[in-house]
């Protein structure tokens, strides 16, 4: 239930789009309303995310330090694992941001007997790495499609991208690559035990949908050509307010517009939100400085406390014989 | 108490999953893993809700009434006071990063026990009440209804989890169970659910100022006790002051270094360094804990135990205050108490008086470890040690979960142990420093009564110290952290026997030439010294 569930989805969201765009032919409601509806989810349903998360406030500083503390001037701090001050944190960040540096950490622990064994495992490393990375170059590579003149620094990712310069078109490297970290983290849930018994719908379906956006993409590069022109020209219509629906473009194009649109619209209320939300988790975005410099808990409340004085009440006569000093005598 | 299994029954586990789902697979509460439940007069000694007694093996768990209405408006408003708690309710990916990293997975097996589901015990709840997709799609979008049932698996595994941080070092977005554990037992508390080894230690440190109720003069007799051994080893006659008014620094250690052997020796190992610097300091029978129960129950508790710290060093008017060896006493003084009862205006920054540095990393809380201090002390060459007296000692170094992780307190202790001792060993580098493998019994799980699962949750930590026992015949396990030393004499004996637990100063103590003394023919658990003093018969 939990893979089929989703995947079955996908695949009606697959036939919503044929059979909307190729047979019913509602172009305008499939190229320019979803579309735009879609988007607006996207940008609206993120910020009120970050919003609702912003409004909580960070009470304590708990930095989870994982590197040694500004200490003693003779103490070689940790600087990146253990920052004290916000550069280092911007350090911090950017390192688990741009490189997943926690995720590299990463053991697996075995027992053999009565001994366990803590050794190096990379994989799940590598795997996302390569996914987020390669899907950020594609991003990046279809601004070709909604700017005009196309930036330079697009076409120099193109052809980074396509240096094998194998077949014709050029083979895109990213476009196996996100095929193939989408495979690699669909394949680990399914086969590690652990990793299924923990899995919910909520996470085989993103990995499904971004499976569909990818491949429709890469039938329309490599296979079912459709026309790049038309393409080009009905994105521009897009971003310059103008929609146009141009028809000649084929369903599969559809098909590939309809899923992405599904994505963004899904991203801001589902687990996809931890792109904005890893830049807000106080276990590494603060520093370690919390003995140095104050935190301020915006709704700190007076406690009730047992004071010295009743304390005191409470144990004198014992307090006195054993010749402890007295406030009161 | 249940009897303990040996060995080879308790090692017969693997990490294969349940055939059922696990919101299919209900608690099952075997004696031996989990803790009694807490005692009426313990919770109204500190006004906590539902004050009763009452069974965790028994059906009824007396709840009051509208239970879950509490539960609900308890989760709602912790989702708007701690970022924290939202945002890791929200954007966990169910990687699996963490599953094999707690300490309590890797020795039961218990799937429920990996971070990631022990979180969805509560995200789950989260999701049905909280999130549109789980009203609307519920089991689907892996949404449950709060039941009584699901009451008592919180219970379980948010008491099976020692709040040790070891998943969030791993997590890709840093999200923290330890946070979550803290949550799901605030929120247990608001329905009188807690344990007896946590709730009877809050209420003693509430009425008496220390976890395992010392009365004043009882404090007394016991340093009394260590003070008259400190004269047989050392020749040497100590007379520290306690509550005394006007000396310059407030010393605060965990209450268990003045109550049982091993942490005693620590207390020992402070004593005989203070008297040998002059240090002009003082302790109190008042704030005579430095650790804290409370923030093993919910946040307000734990503000109101930690509050004694600051007001007795404002009463005593010292100028800042040095802390003892103590693990979870650090995070919450790194990480809370300045939030919570500061600002301490009316302490100084920390200055050393025998070697004059500064302490600037301190120069808000006015707080200074132990460890900082004193490494700064023989980095200065202010102390003469004699690391020869431990020669007997092979010793490795166990960092405690919070220091670790919640502070970074890693090269001060060990800078101290390649001082006072010739042979020091690291176990191996996946569990040391930052990926500490927890004792198994923080977060105040170190009962009796359930020792399995603490034999279970040590037993990463015993393995990583058994390899070095094997291959350099390590036989101390150093340490700064008094539920280290309650605990891991149990576990070593379990596991590795043959290892010794010891505080860090208990190690100095032994290397420390004092001024005037005589020559040390004993350890500071009297013991012969080997190749030193008459005892050597050769």
């Amino acid at each position: 239930m939990k893979i089929w569930a989703p995947l079955l989805a996908v695949l009606a969201l697959v036939i919503i789009a044929w059979l909307g765009a190729g047979v019913f032919e509602w172009t305008s409601l499939f190229g320019i309303i979803i579309p735009y509806t879609a988007f607006a989810i996207l940008v609206l349903g993120f910020i009120y995310r970050v919003i609702k998360w912003a409004q909580s406030p960070v009470p304590f500083r708990i930095p989870t330090t994982c590197g040694q503390q500004e200490s003693l001037p003779w103490i070689k701090q940790d600087k990146i694992e253990n920052p004290s001050k916000t550069w280092e944190v911007v350090g911090r960040m950017a390192l688990e941001i741009l490189f997943f540096r926690s995720l590299f950490r990463n053991t697996q622990t075995e027992k053999r007997e009565d001994k366990l064994g803590f050794g190096s495992s990379k994989w799940l490393w590598l795997g996302s790495l390569v996914f987020h990375w390669s899907m950020l170059i594609i991003v990046l590579r279809h601004l070709r499609y909604f700017l005009y003149p196309v930036p330079a620094f697009v076409q120099g990712l193109e052809k980074l991208d396509g240096f094998l310069q194998v077949g014709v078109p050029v083979l895109y490297l990213t476009d196996v690559f996100v095929v193939l970290g989408i495979t690699y983290l669909f394949l680990r849930r399914v086969v590690i035990p652990q990793v299924k018994y923990i899995s919910l719908a909520a996470d085989y379906f993103p990995l499904f949908l971004l499976l569909g956006i990818a491949t429709s993409g890469i039938l329309m590069r490599y296979g079912l050509k459709v026309d790049i022109a038309s393409v080009k020209d009905f994105a521009m219509s897009l971003v310059t307010f103008k929609p146009q629906v141009i028809p000649e473009i084929g369903t599969i194009f559809y098909v590939h517009l309809f899923l992405v649109s599904s994505l963004v619209a899904y991203f801001p209320w589902s687990k996809l939100m931890h792109a904005g939300g890893i830049f807000m988790s106080p276990t590494r975005n603060l520093a370690n400085n919390s003995r140095a410099v104050r935190h301020i808990n915006p709704w700190n409340y007076e406690v009730k406390t047992h004071t010295y004085e009743e304390y005191e009440d409470e144990f004198r006569e014992k307090m006195r014989k054993v010749g402890l000093p007295l406030e009161r005598e | 108490m249940a009897k303990l299994p040996k060995k080879e029954e308790l090692l017969q586990y693997n990490y294969q999953v349940p055939a059922t789902d696990w919101m299919d697979t209900p608690v099952e509460f075997k004696p031996g893993t989990y803790c009694y439940g807490a005692k009426g007069k313990n919770l109204e000694a500190v006004g906590f809700p539902n004050a009763r007694d009452w069974s965790p093996s028994e059906e009824d768990w007396k709840l009051p009434e509208d239970w879950k209405g509490t539960v609900l408006e308890g989760i709602a408003d912790r989702l708007s006071k701690y970022r924290s708690f939202r945002l890791f309710m929200d954007i966990c990916v169910r990687c699996g990063a963490c599953a094999d990293k707690c300490h309590f997975y890797i020795g039961s097996g218990d799937p429920k026990n990996m971070p990631v589901l022990r979180a969805e015990l509560l995200r789950s709840i989260y999701r049905r009440y909280f999130t549109t997709s789980g009203k609307l799609l519920g089991r689907l979008a892996g949404a449950r209804d709060l039941t009584e049932e699901v009451i008592k698996e919180w219970w379980y595994y948010f008491f099976q989890c020692t709040e040790c941080r070891r998943c969030s070092v791993y997590c890709p977005y840093g999200i923290d169970q330890a946070e979550i554990t803290m949550m799901g037992r605030e929120l247990l508390n608001l329905l009188g659910l807690n344990t007896d080894w946590i709730s009877g230690p809050v209420a003693n440190c509430y009425l008496k100022g220390n976890h395992v109720g010392l009365e004043p003069q009882t404090i007394m007799s016991n340093i009394e006790i260590m003070l008259e051994d400190i004269e047989t080893i050392t020749g040497k006659k100590i007379e520290p002051r306690f509550n005394r008014k006007g000396a310059e620094i407030l010393f605060v250690a965990p209450s268990g270094d003045l109550f049982a052997d091993p942490g005693i020796y620590t207390c020992m190992g402070y004593l005989m360094l203070f008297e040998q610097i002059g240090l002009d300091y003082t302790m109190s029978t008042y704030a005579s804990e430095g650790g804290n129960f409370g923030f093993f129950t919910s946040n307000e508790m734990a503000k109101r135990l930690n509050a004694k710290i600051y007001a007795e060093a404002k009463r005593l008017g010292v100028k800042w205050i040095l802390g003892g060896e103590c693990g979870h006493m650090w995070r919450v003084i790194n990480q809370y108490m300045d939030t919570w009862n500061g600002p301490a205006d009316f302490l100084e920054v920390p200055v050393s008086p025998i070697t004059g540095t500064k302490f600037t990393n301190a120069a808000s809380t006015k707080m200074v470890h132990i460890t900082e201090f004193t490494a700064d002390l023989i980095y200065h060459n202010k102390i003469k040690l004699d690391p020869s007296r431990n020669d007997h000692l092979r010793v490795t170094f166990h960092d405690s979960c919070n220091t670790a992780r919640g502070m970074g307190l890693l090269e001060e202790p060990r800078y101290i142990l390649q001082k006072v001792c010739n042979h020091f060993y690291e176990m191996p580098e996946e569990t040391i420093r930052e990926k500490t493998l927890c004792c198994g019994s923080g977060a105040g799980l170190n009962a009796g009564e359930n020792m399995e699962m603490r034999l279970r949750g040590g037993f990463p930590r015993a393995n990583a110290v058994r390899y070095v026992h094997e291959r350099y015949g390590v036989n101390v396990l150093a340490n700064i952290c008094a539920i280290d030393r309650a605990a891991f004499p149990a576990l070593m004996n379990y596991w590795v026997p043959g290892v010794e637990v010891m505080g860090v100063h208990e190690l100095l103590g032994n290397a420390l030439v004092m001024d005037g003394e005589i020559e040390r023919t004993m350890d500071l658990r009297m013991r012969p010294l080997p190749g030193k003093g008459d005892d050597d018969d050769v």
